[in-house]
């Protein structure tokens, strides 16, 4: 019988194989590369692109300091609003209190059953519906007053109809992300003698944002577009409305605008891309028993100090 | 001296079905009850009702002879509120079959997490007893480790010393050693054992009758939620009195 713990004498040589070959991928992306080489050279070549009025529009002022911040204002703002509404609504909709369940359950069966589109129609005509709020007892004394109809707020109200329209969806991300962290999670922290809130802030939300995430940063992108539809409130002055509408309009040049707006769209959502891989990453700790590369090292470390010895 | 848990009738139903239908028992301070029995006993019910993550329907449960998850004013009981749970909590260590650690904090965050924030103790102070349990149940040199990193007998000790790192005044295990590789089982009981031998008072749910023998004051045999038998463990197991306990016995030992 051999003893099953001695090493071999000598190691073997590492295998060294032929690599399997993959023809047809080259293929495929040979004929890729010139379908697309045809494609840039006719739109090259095509005069309706208008390509020196693309260049000329790209960085033009109006474009970048007045739409691109109005559209990151929107995105951002509306964002944020949504995500701090969407965590209240899925926890109320996760409560164990009825009353919160329903008045979530309403929220969502309403915004999440109208189009956006409509719903910042909506928002825009609000100041016509309440032309004044007041704050009082009812039928009593008023303590605060205010006259929508005077106020000029249409940036205010696009974000409001955003995000309460994205709060809905939010919700639904975040309370797919509580329910997928492990029944077991709640309770033994219920068992430490956590409170419901403490056990959902401190141990289930940490571990839902692995779930929360991609699909948040699909609505942060999703949203930069959408941004566009606030022309229904009505608010002009984000990117699509600066090139499409305003300029587009003065000077008859449609395509070349478009372009501007589509490439300022895709810039910026590239990078909201970047910053999405390394949020996921942050959230996955724990998530894997692989090693980090820094414990790696140290084992790989301690095994070379350590030979024939294995590391507990 | 008030015994650490008292239960009186204790009776627990999911709607129509019975899974306790009257348990009476007793657990001094310091000693170890242990309970066993076919699954679906109700054993690890009454280990849930034991610190409230279950609602006793009918009898009476005491912990250190405070009634567990009622308010008794004249001759009514009231529901306490989850805060008045949390705090009946705090006492009671509870450690699962699956671990349940914190997969996103290592393992010394996992200790410290309770005490920082359920009961507010210093995060310096809170380091210092975790790593002083971390060594008690030999794992120093896992504090940096993530839950996934271990093995599930590193794993479950953790979970021993984050119960502990609550100073609780009673520990309940729900089968701990049942979700363990068989080579594993033995680091794990022995962190029991020597807690019992601290004079911990401890109900511990296991299949492990050598354990039971060994450490326990008392041994509790369940079957379709009523006590069939119990007394001194030695006597249980080598002379059970009753058929079903025999039965039993007969299948695990």
């Amino acid at each position: 019988m051999t003893d099953v713990d001695t090493p071999p004498a000598t190691t073997p040589a590492a295998i060294d194989a032929v690599p399997l070959r993959h023809p047809w991928r080259w293929v495929a992306a040979v004929v890729i590369v010139v379908l697309l080489a045809l494609f840039l050279y006719g739109a090259a070549t095509n005069d309706a692109y208008r390509w020196h009025v693309f260049a000329e529009y790209m960085f033009n002022e109006r474009v970048l300091k007045v739409g691109l911040v109005n559209t990151l204002q929107l995105t951002v703002y509306s964002m944020v609003l949504a995500i701090a509404l969407g965590v209240l609504l899925a926890v109320m909709r996760l409560s164990p209190n009825p009353v919160f369940k329903s008045v979530a359950w309403v929220y969502l069966w309403i915004f999440r059953g109208t189009p956006v589109y409509v719903q910042l129609v909506f928002w825009g005509l609000i100041p016509t519906i309440y032309a004044n709020i007041q704050l009082g007892v009812p039928f009593g004394p008023s303590f605060f007053h205010l006259n929508l109809q005077a106020l000029s707020i249409p940036f205010v109200l696009a974000i409001l109809g955003l995000a309460l329209n994205e709060a809905a969806y939010m919700a639904e991300i975040i309370r797919a992300g509580i329910s997928s962290v492990p029944e077991g999670q709640l309770e033994a922290s219920t068992a430490l003698g956590m409170s419901w809130g403490l056990a959902m802030r401190r141990t289930v939300l940490p571990q839902a944002m692995r779930v929360i995430i991609p699909p948040t940063g699909n609505e942060v992108i999703s949203m930069l577009k959408t941004t566009s539809l606030v022309t229904g409130v009505p608010f002009a002055l984000d990117l699509y409305g600066i090139t499409s509408r305003e300029i587009a309009a003065r000077i008859f040049e449609p395509v070349p605008l478009l372009m501007v707006a589509a490439t300022w769209y895709l810039i910026v959502t590239s990078i909201l891309m970047v910053g999405q891989y390394y949020l996921e990453r942050y959230y996955s700790r724990g998530a894997s028993r692989k090693l980090t590369t820094k414990q790696l090292e140290a084992l790989a470390k301690a095994q070379t100090e350590n030979p024939g010895g294995m590391s507990a | 001296m008030t015994p650490m848990v008292k239960a009186q009738e204790v009776c627990k139903s999911f709607g129509a079905l019975h899974v306790l239908k009257g348990i009476t028992l007793e657990v001094g301070k310091g000693e170890v009850l242990c309970m066993v029995g076919p699954s679906g006993s109700g054993k690890s019910t009454f280990l849930r009702c034991i610190n409230h993550l279950e609602q006793v329907n009918a009898g009476r449960l005491y912990v250190d002879g405070d009634l567990i998850g009622y308010r008794e004013a004249g001759s009514k009981l009231h529901e306490i509120s989850p805060r008045d749970a949390a705090k009946q909590r705090r006492d009671i260590g509870m450690v699962f079959q699956h671990f349940n650690l914190f997969p996103h904090r290592t393992a010394l965050e996992n200790l410290i997490e309770a005490p920082v924030h359920v009961k507010r103790v210093k995060k310096a102070d809170a380091v210092a007893r975790a790593k002083d349990l971390l060594e008690q149940v030999g794992l120093s040199d896992k504090a940096t480790a993530y839950p996934a990193q271990l093995s599930g007998g590193q794993q479950q000790r953790v979970a021993i010393a984050r119960a502990l790192a609550m100073n609780p005044k009673l520990m309940l295990f729900d089968e701990p050693t049942s979700a363990l590789d068989p080579e594993l089982v033995g680091e794990v009981l022995e962190v029991m054992k020597k807690l019992a031998a601290e004079g911990m008072t401890m109900v511990v749910v296991t299949h492990e009758m050598g354990f039971a023998r060994e450490v326990a004051n008392q041994l509790v045999f369940m079957d379709g939620g009523v006590v069939v038998e119990s007394g001194p463990p030695r006597e249980v197991l080598a002379n059970p009195k009753h058929e079903r306990t025999k039965a039993f016995l007969s299948k695990v030992l």
